[in-house]
């Protein structure tokens, strides 16, 4: 699903963030990227989202190299990409259920078809009801799971998270990374970006540890699972 | 339904939902619209004001008699008979002879050269004829025609036809006609500019909702288009408040300009901007607001990348 191959970005103000990274992550894993701030995880993170673009080696995403997508192909590329951000990033002057419908309203889904999916999202991740609320109106907790939802409405195959449990307590946490274990078991592919070693320690993931730029340690799956 | 419907389904809603976002900033929206209807009333302003400045020339160039002069040796009998032939004629609608006494009595009462006149032994005034075109002669051209043809007449002198100031007057209102073409140029690439950098603020205040879109998968298009649509309602109620200001201003002046005409004892009234051109205005509005916008939407929304 995933293959980085010797990839190498330095950002224009001359910081080296990734040196020479590879590694492969196969359709169906749950993986953790772990590592100090400044590791290099959230670099990873924003090459596959072609947020940024490796300044040597290759990203393959679903087996293409995503150098040959040229910029005008990067908002369809996205809609194939479920994405959530650890502030969360909804929209405060709309609804939990318009936040929510903005990547099927983006691909011109048709208004039916958005009602229900969006509704399906929410319930999966425990919000159902909470439609008319205004984002700012909800917890943190709950704020994340909406923006969950809205990572997962459109059914993408990717799923890749940054921080998604940084600003929540260890119980919120838990229940967050319950909804993305769930996810990954009906075949989601999921990578989540996170220090946060009582997770680690919690879930049976592979864990990707990056230092300085560099893979330092690739785990496979191991430990008991919550 | 189908994709065809679906996609104007989606544009109405940005189209409205475009409008909910100005009425939620009412004073900047009502700012901006204001300086638009501003710039726009200044035209239009000047354009009303030639609109009937033209027909008031109009109405002199119709109004003008021409003078036939006589021979002094046709002799009496013949200013009579011309009166009648002349009067005949359907190009014309009214004959008034003023002979040669008359024509003296009356200089001699204006003039205030009585005594020197006295010292005449001859009057050298000619009989005249004032000549009043029909209705349906009194083009320049008919004008033009009816003196060319009175002086062909035996016993006619010359015929005087005046209205080389009206023609000059006319000249005058071509000429700022063309600077009130060039006044309208400007002052709406200046609404094509106030929309642009309105727009453009926008876009800056929205930036963190740009960034979520892109990353959600939309494309600059998508991003663009409540801005698009943003710059339309601008366009919109600015040329509304325009058409306002102008309809303001003629139904203050009509009343007086009404009672002006009638002491001069014309039936002019003063005239509005009309349909066509009221039309014509908003929808030079709408279409200057959705350029600036659409420019600055699309420069400002490609500098955005998460």
């Amino acid at each position: 699903m995933i293959r980085f191959d010797q990839v190498h970005k330095r950002y224009p103000n001359g910081r080296q963030a990734l040196g020479g990274v590879s590694f492969d992550i196969a359709a169906g894993e749950l993986v953790f990227l772990t590592g100090h701030s400044g590791a290099g995880k959230s670099s990873i993170l924003k090459l596959i989202a072609l947020i940024e673009r490796p300044s040597r080696g290759a990203v393959l995403i679903d087996a293409r190299n995503t150098a040959t997508i040229p910029a005008r192909g990067i908002p369809r590329f996205r809609r194939d990409l479920g994405v959530v951000f650890q502030d969360h990033k909804l929209l405060a002057d709309r609804p939990v259920a318009d936040n929510v419908a903005l990547p099927l309203v983006i691909a011109g889904v048709p208004r039916r078809e958005i009602d229900k999916r969006v509704r399906a999202a929410l319930d999966q991740v425990g919000l159902l009801g909470k439609e008319r609320s205004a984002p700012l109106e909800l917890s943190t907790g709950e704020q994340q799971r909406v923006g969950i939802a809205r990572a997962v409405v459109a059914k993408p195959k990717l799923l890749i998270a940054d921080e998604p449990t940084g600003n929540l307590d260890p119980e919120l946490a838990l229940e967050i990374m319950r909804l993305f274990k769930r996810f990954n078991e009906v075949g989601v592919t999921v990578v989540i970006a996170t220090h946060d070693h009582h997770l680690l320690e919690r879930f049976a993931a592979r864990r990707i540890v990056l230092e300085d730029g560099r893979l330092v340690e690739d785990h496979p799956p191991a430990g008991a699972a919550a | 339904m189908s994709r065809l419907a679906a996609r104007l389904s989606r544009h109405a809603q940005t189209l409205v939902g475009s409008l909910g976002h100005l009425a939620r900033h009412p004073v900047g929206s009502a700012m901006t619209m204001a300086v638009i209807g501003a710039a726009l009333a200044l035209p239009l302003l000047f354009q009303v004001a030639l609109l009937n400045a033209n027909a008031v020339a109009a109405q002199w160039n119709r109004a003008f008699d021409l003078s036939v002069y006589l021979d002094k040796k046709a002799g009496a009998g013949r200013v009579q008979v011309l009166a009648r032939e002349i009067g005949a004629r359907p190009d014309v609608a009214a004959v008034r002879v003023i002979t040669a006494e008359e024509a003296l009595a009356e200089f001699r009462r204006t003039s205030g050269f009585g005594k020197a006149l006295d010292a005449l032994t001859d009057n050298p005034l000619p009989d005249t004829l004032v000549v009043t075109p029909s209705l349906a002669s009194s083009t320049p051209e008919g004008t033009a025609a009816l003196e060319t043809a009175l002086t062909a007449l035996p016993g006619v002198e010359s015929v005087q036809l005046d209205t080389a100031w009206v023609q000059r007057l006319i000249g005058i209102l071509h000429v700022l006609e063309r600077v009130a073409l060039l006044t309208g140029a400007l002052l709406g690439t200046a609404v094509v500019l106030v929309v642009g950098n309105t727009i453009r603020l926008d876009v800056l205040n929205r930036r963190a909702e740009i960034e979520v879109m892109k990353l959600v998968g939309a494309t600059d298009g998508f991003a663009r288009r409540p801005f698009l649509y943003g710059g339309v309602w601008y366009g919109l109620g600015g040329g509304l408040i325009a058409l306002a200001v102008v309809a303001l201003a003629t139904g203050l002046l009509a009343g007086p300009v009404e009672r002006l005409a009638m002491a001069y004892g014309s039936p002019f009234r003063l005239h509005g901007l009309g349909w066509r051109l009221s039309l014509a205005t908003l929808a030079g509005a709408v279409f200057a607001g959705g350029i600036g916008a659409w420019v600055a939407a699309t420069v400002h929304i490609r500098a955005i990348e998460p």
